[in-house]
């Protein structure tokens, strides 16, 4: 099996400058794993249709800190139409849905992760913060 | 001696360190065939029909009941009751006699180490019955101590629960002492017992338990059976707890008469393969030997617990009582989740467990959301150890320069 804890999911995993409050915040959404003690909150602040700034507060495994962390850093900047996307293409990618690897690029460093799908055990620490955006986007009718 | 090779799965997978033997063991080949030699001759439902095949299987059935109860020591064979697993055994408690027999202001007194299993129905109990449920705490040895033991357990107690052996820290529980002044208390103890009779010689009648619960799977028999041990004068008096075939006398339509014991406790038809499978694990056990096994595990935990104390960088969670200590051994990484840690020997063919091990009020009352876990079998070896400790050390030096920021 091929290693997962690289130079990206380490470093976001144990340090990620992510890991912050913003001054001011248009929407919340905690998201938790019972059964491992995972426990993250998101907040996204938005200008318009487009994501200005995201954070996250949270403890947890390296796995699902760096999966925050990696998916905060690509979806900033991002249309909440392309955050969708993305988002969609990752739980897909870690579900082994996608047969065109092409259709990856759009994750950027997200696709770090590709290799979870190796570890069943693993795939709901990769996913919680992917699921956790879902849901606040949902919510907020967006 | 080597164990390993007694064990089909440990034979063909070499490179594995299997260290997760107190979540469930591996079985022994004489096991694995008692169960396919019963499915290939001797299957057929028992107590049903009357033609020669199901009394055979009826027979292989109840002999295995003896068996087992001559192996814990029991004073008749329906003091034995078949389950599904240990957590169904101490539902089968909570339900029928728990729900009975306790009043409202009465107190049920469990410890802090309690699996959910031996806690979550008595929470449930004390609920519906207006019982309190009180706890008995932990001192920073990771034991109960006396006074803690006859400060819980007081005249109003109705019902004392109780783990033999921690599942998380590997603490022994003086549970025949706990025992003797529940008695003299007036309570009735309901005895754990899952994690130590794959270690230890339980006999039920010199502990004086009044039930007790184990399950086939932590000691090297199949999957899917558990046990109950009552006093028989006590089982006598309960109510059954799953109603249907096989455990009544007379149905009308309105109304039933159950079947005496065992039969009244085993509704539907039962898991005759792991019974035979378990009464061929006893045997396995047996031959081996108790004294030996316990020689062989005292001193591989001895080991462990020499060389894992050696690594700075762990927190360890046992007692120092050597002598209290089985073959569970919980630990941390200092900052590293152990999720990573767990993932991470397994890259190495290591296997633990890691996460709250179904103790969440324990893992709380000492600070913690998870821990990690090895535990420890016959089949284990040094090298498994060594294996171990080098997996920690890489894990720690992969993680290090994270953790110094």
């Amino acid at each position: 099996m091929d290693n997962i804890y690289d130079e990206i999911i380490m470093e976001h995993g144990m340090n990620s400058y992510n890991k912050r409050k913003l001054d001011k915040c248009d929407f919340c959404e905690k998201g938790h794993n019972p059964n491992c003690g995972d426990d993250i909150t998101i907040e996204v602040k938005l200008n318009g249709d487009i994501i200005e700034d995201m954070a996250f507060s949270g403890y947890g495994c390296a796995i699902s800190q760096s999966s925050t962390s990696v998916m905060i850093d690509v979806l900033r900047g991002k249309t909440i139409a392309e955050a969708k996307e993305i988002i969609k293409t990752f739980i897909e990618m870690i579900k082994r849905e996608i047969t065109d690897e092409k259709e990856l690029e759009k994750l950027e460093d997200a696709i770090a992760f590709k290799n979870v799908s190796n570890m069943p055990a693993r795939v709901k620490c990769a996913l919680l913060a992917w699921h956790t955006m879902e849901d606040l986007l949902k919510k907020n009718g967006k | 001696m080597d164990y390993k090779k007694d064990f089909p799965i440990l034979v063909k997978n070499k490179e594995i360190s299997y260290l997760d033997s107190g979540a469930t063991t591996q079985r022994p080949k004489c096991v694995l065939d008692k169960i396919e030699e019963y499915y290939n001759n001797s299957n057929a439902n028992p107590h049903r029909g009357t033609y020669s095949l199901s009394v055979k299987s009826t027979e292989m059935y109840e002999n295995a009941r003896k068996r087992i109860a001559k192996f814990i020591n029991a004073r008749f064979p329906e003091e034995i009751i078949f389950s599904k697993n240990a957590s169904e055994s101490l539902n089968l408690i909570a339900y029928s006699y728990g729900l009975d027999n306790v009043k409202k202001d009465d107190e049920i007194v469990i410890s802090i180490m309690e699996h959910h299993s031996n806690l979550v129905p008595w929470q449930y109990v004390a609920k519906k019955t207006g019982a309190k449920l009180n706890y008995m705490y932990i001192n920073d040895k990771y034991e109960l101590s006396k006074e803690e033991i006859e400060n819980k357990i007081t005249e109003k107690t109705k019902i004392v629960g109780i783990t033999h052996i921690s599942n998380v820290l590997g603490t022994i529980n003086n549970v025949k002492e706990i025992i003797k002044y529940a008695h003299k208390k007036g309570a009735i103890v309901v005895v754990d017992a899952s994690q130590s009779i794959p270690h230890m010689q339980i006999d039920v009648q010199d502990l004086n338990a009044d039930f007790l619960v184990f399950s086939a799977h932590k000691m090297f028999g199949p999957l899917g059976l558990g046990i109950l041990y009552g006093k028989r004068e006590i089982l006598n008096k309960m109510s059954p707890f799953i109603m249907g075939g096989d455990m009544i006398e007379y149905v009308y339509e309105q109304d039933t008469t159950f079947a005496p014991l065992p039969n009244k406790f085993e509704a539907g038809t039962q898991n005759v393969g792991g019974v035979i499978g378990l009464s061929a694990a006893m045997d396995y056990i047996e031959n081996i030997g108790y004294e030996n096994i316990e020689k062989i595990e005292k001193e591989l935990i001895g080991y462990a617990r020499e060389e894992l104390a050696k690594l700075d960088f762990l927190e360890l969670y046992m007692t120092p009582n050597k002598e209290n200590h089985s073959a569970v051994i919980s630990f941390n990484i200092k900052g590293v989740h152990p999720h990573d840690v767990a993932s991470m020997l397994d890259l190495d063919g290591v296997c633990i467990r890691s996460g709250n091990h179904c103790a969440q009020p324990l893992l709380k009352y000492m600070g913690l959301d998870s821990t990690c876990r090895a535990s420890f079998s016959i089949y284990n070896t040094k090298e498994d150890v060594d294996k171990l400790v080098q997996g920690l050390k890489k894990v720690y030096n992969m993680f290090e320069k994270y953790l110094s920021n």
